[in-house]
């Protein structure tokens, strides 16, 4: 048993992988999808699939929201990077995306003005500091992020701070699940649910899963005891014949949300009748937009953007990596012409990506087996 | 950005901004807290864990949540690093 030692109990982690063993029926493939990227990375990094019997199958879904983020909406952020006057700021993580013609990293180079904040707050800040230009905020990320741009465009409009905008790409959580649940190619036994973006939205916006789709949720913290235990609760379910939403993480995340983010969200964003996702192509009511209360500080209305579609490099599979119909390692370039170094796609530059997570951490595992 | 880290409230610096001073892992930075106004038991103090995420903090935990979230994430490296960092080049006003 790799790397239980390391972990916080490692008693517990064996007790859990017994537990697991005893409710899996011999014969039976299980496969259980893991939404967010920071399950993706524990897993990666601490084994835990060596410690799951191995018709127990864990996929990675499309939880990491800078792998969903579409080349034509880094190409629509470039080309504000390159209007007259503009700040461009961005989360880091963003900067490496590639474009159709490159990253915000190479429009930089460039001599686009692009600057990498930790919050969007510092992007209001950088307005503050340089009233003679038009900053603009590239606002990604799931419900975890949304509520933080959202308070941040009402802290902008109270302190009348009129050369600030935000280019908003948040996404939601729910309509990329409903739409893996109706995907012929991918039949799913369960979901480990996301822990931060529950923190948010709570455990109810998941209900439809067993309701609609009979099968099980449970909602997990990201350390490597939690995803055992909640592999084990998924499992009880299945052999009980159970199907609900459980909460394996109660210690961070309440049933109800976070009551205050949700409302802040409500008043300052509304959703675009559809978005496209990396890979997925467009999903219907999955993104955010500024809401008509708050259009003055949309960038998309102050600008205009291109609102080019870019298909996805051919070679590259980041969509079927992001449905969980292959492994990373299955993906024609992944680890030759795609690294995290040089990614061709999303998933292999966030280091929630499965790609990354699997290029920093899994292969050497593997790499060991196959010797 | 996708990581929650968890730091411990120092002080409320601007009561109507909602800015409070919080020590992550000996580092001090102003975040928002904000978004703890809503549930029950709401608001921060002095003292309170919360976890940061992009500058605002989403939920308050417990020491002991808190305490095995750090040590999560200094496992994790480099990624625990480089938020850091990136908490380090933050200034909240």
């Amino acid at each position: 048993m790799r790397f239980v030692d390391e972990y916080r109990d490692p008693d517990l982690g064996r007790a859990l992988a017994g537990e697991i063993l005893s409710l899996v029926e011999p014969g039976r493939h299980y496969k259980l999808m893991e939404v967010c990227g920071g399950h993706t990375h524990s897993i990666y990094k601490y084994g835990v699939d060596d410690l799951l019997p191995g018709n127990v199958e864990l996929v990675h879904g499309p939880g990491c929201p800078v792998c969903v983020i579409p080349m034509g909406r880094v190409d629509d952020g470039i080309a504000l990077a390159h209007e007259p006057g503009v700040i461009f700021t961005c989360f880091g993580d963003m900067m490496r995306v590639p474009g159709s013609d490159g990253s915000l990293l190479d429009a930089k180079a460039r001599g686009a003005d692009i600057r990498m904040v930790y919050s969007p707050l510092d992007a209001l800040r950088i307005a503050k500091q340089n009233p003679d230009r038009e900053v603009v905020f590239f606002a990604i990320g799931f419900e975890t992020t949304a509520p933080s741009t959202a308070l941040t465009l009402k802290r902008a409009r109270a302190e009348r701070v009129e050369n600030f905008s935000c280019m908003c790409s948040h996404v939601t959580i729910v309509p990329p699940l409903r739409a893996l649940l109706e995907s012929p190619d991918l039949r799913l036994d369960g979901f480990i649910g996301p822990g931060h973006v529950s923190t948010v939205v709570g455990a109810r916006p998941f209900e439809f899963i067993p309701a609609d789709y009979g099968k099980p949720v449970v909602i997990a913290g990201f350390e490597p005891l939690d995803i055992l235990q909640a592999v084990a609760m998924i499992l009880a379910q299945l052999s009980q014949d159970r199907c609900e939403v459980e909460n394996q993480y109660k210690r961070v995340v309440p049933y109800e949300g976070n009551l205050r983010a949700l409302e802040v969200m409500a008043e300052v964003f509304e959703l675009r009748p559809h978005f496209e996702w990396r890979g997925l192509g467009f999903i219907s009511h999955s993104g955010l937009r500024l809401s008509e209360a708050y259009a003055d500080l949309d960038a998309e209305r102050r600008f205009g953007v291109p609102g080019v579609r870019v298909a996805d490099p051919k070679a590259c599979q980041c969509g079927e990596v992001l449905k969980g119909v292959i492994k990373p390692w299955e993906c024609k370039v992944f680890g030759t012409a795609c690294t995290p170094e040089r990614p061709i796609g999303t998933c292999m530059v966030s280091s929630e990506g499965a790609c990354a997570a699997y290029y920093n951490f899994g292969r050497f595992a593997r790499e060991r087996e196959v010797v | 950005m996708c990581l929650a880290i968890p730091g411990q409230v120092v002080e409320i610096v601007d009561e109507e901004r909602r800015l409070a001073k919080v020590d992550v892992a000996g580092v001090q930075r102003n975040v928002n807290v904000g978004l703890l106004d809503g549930n029950a038991g709401a608001g921060v103090a002095a003292g309170d864990w919360v976890l940061i995420h992009v500058g605002f903090a989403i939920s308050k935990v417990d020491e002991q949540e808190a305490r095995a979230t750090r040590d999560l994430l200094v496992r994790m490296g480099a990624d625990y690093e480089q938020e850091l960092e990136e908490l380090k080049a933050s200034v909240i006003e």
